[in-house]
């Protein structure tokens, strides 16, 4: 995908590499390489200085029992489960994630539709509809929070995202992003702060409380 | 590799004309044309393109006892250890089509392996992980792209040994898994972008080969 401005920042791509990263975040991660051929090249970039720390290391007897079971196991039958391809605007991932299905999407008020793909003791990771002209949802802001558009734009005080740029907001950053007119804008949003469940509210009053 | 009878050493880069050796007879056996591929890569490509399992032993006993260490240090139960080193080198040998020495040296694949498959076992989750380009299995691979990526990793290892022990412990330790996100440093003293600009190299071209053979 051309055009992207947004990438992800170098501590974000090595915590993904090394395998640091909370799921929530390294599935935005994995979504954003997908599209994004400069940061596959710069996580390749760090995948090879993992692979020299590797090649540099003190090597440790292995046991010669784990030599003859590798060696006896090559011609064993193995599956690997294919996995999930691009569907529309959503990357591989983000149908791996969905185990294959599209979103479902649920109302959160002023037109706002939501599909949570997952959360827990980490965080969470969900899919945002966003209508134009609407602002997007706060999804909670005491961490981390990444967004990365997969269709349409928004805007905040910090600039512009399309289709495919990333921001990362840290609880320092105040901002409203709008949707950009045009197409709804479909983003998938990380955040590490515990996720709020206000589907009992009336929905006029979901805005005040946020999401 | 194949070891033949009389020690004269055939590289066996399959479809790759200009590095094939050809075998000549007599005397002229000295100046019989070797890759200049590292040792590791030609393993790996005797692994994907021929199966030979003599060749993955190599490549075990040479990764192996490397991996059981930076495995351990990197949080898994020692009980656990050789079983996570079973598991990612029989996931070498499984995917060994998707290797791609345009992109990624051996070690640096073998690493991205070593990541997922430690947390798909030990957290039982699977971690999420970008689309694969598949490479076209019956492209010829650009030996010189090859060859500078490798020199480039090269460079990449000489870096790693002279940085001042505080920073190379630092750098390992963000490498290793044992730094959060919000722990890592991002400037890691590393020549890291002259080897980006080699693998968008690689990218490009099997981006473009892609939509080569995509349009009819
Ligand atoms: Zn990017």
């Amino acid at each position: 995908m051309t055009g992207i401005t947004h990438h992800i920042p170098d501590n974000l791509l090595i915590a993904y590499a090394a395998g640091t990263l909370p799921n929530p975040f390294a599935l935005v991660v994995a979504a954003h390489v997908s599209l994004c051929d400069d940061c596959r090249a710069r996580l390749a970039a760090h995948e090879a200085a993992g692979g020299a720390i590797i090649e540099q290391s003190a090597p440790q007897e292995v046991s010669a029992s784990l030599r003859d079971r590798v060696l006896d196991a090559l011609d064993a039958p193995f599956e690997m489960p294919a996995p999930q391809p691009r569907h529309g605007v959503y990357p591989g991932p983000v149908m791996e994630a969905l185990k294959g299905h599209p979103p479902k999407w649920k109302p959160i008020g002023m037109g706002n539709r939501q599909c949570i793909i997952d959360h827990g003791a980490e965080g969470s990771v969900r899919l945002l509809w966003i209508a134009p002209g609407q602002a997007v949802p706060d999804h909670g802001h005491n961490g981390l929070e990444l967004t990365l558009v997969l269709q349409g734009a928004f805007a905040d005080e910090t600039g512009r995202f399309g289709p495919g740029d990333l921001e990362v907001a840290d609880a320092d950053l105040e901002h409203t992003p709008i949707a950009a007119e045009g197409a709804p804008c479909i983003c998938l949003a990380a955040t590490d702060a515990a996720l709020k469940f206000n589907s009992f509210l009336p929905r006029m009053l979901q805005p005040l409380f946020r999401i | 590799m194949i070891m033949l009878d009389d020690h004269r050493t055939l590289a066996v880069i399959a479809p790759c004309d200009s590095l094939v050796v050809s075998m000549t007879a007599g005397k002229e056996q000295a100046q019989v044309r070797k890759t200049d591929y590292s040792i590791q890569t030609e393993w790996m490509l005797a692994v994907r393109d021929d199966r030979d399992r003599r060749a993955f032993a190599q490549l075990f006993d040479h990764f192996a006892p490397r991996l059981k260490g930076v495995v351990a240090r990197s949080g898994a139960p020692p009980a656990q250890v050789e079983d996570i080193v079973q598991d990612v080198m029989l996931t070498v040998w499984r995917k060994a089509h998707q290797f791609d020495p345009e992109r990624a040296q051996v070690s640096s694949w073998i690493y991205q392996i070593a990541r997922n498959r430690q947390i798909d076992i030990l957290r039982r989750e699977r971690r999420p992980i970008p689309e694969e380009i598949a490479r076209q299995e019956d492209t010829t691979p650009d030996a010189s792209q090859v060859l500078a990526l490798e020199q480039e990793t090269e460079k990449l290892r000489q870096a790693l040994s002279q940085l001042k022990p505080a920073q190379r412990e630092m750098v390992e330790k963000a490498y290793l898994g044992e730094l959060s996100h919000t722990d890592i440093q991002a400037e890691t003293g590393l020549p890291l972008g002259t080897i980006k600009s080699r693998i968008r190299l690689g990218l490009e071209r099997l981006r473009h080969e892609l939509k080569t053979i995509g349009t009819p």
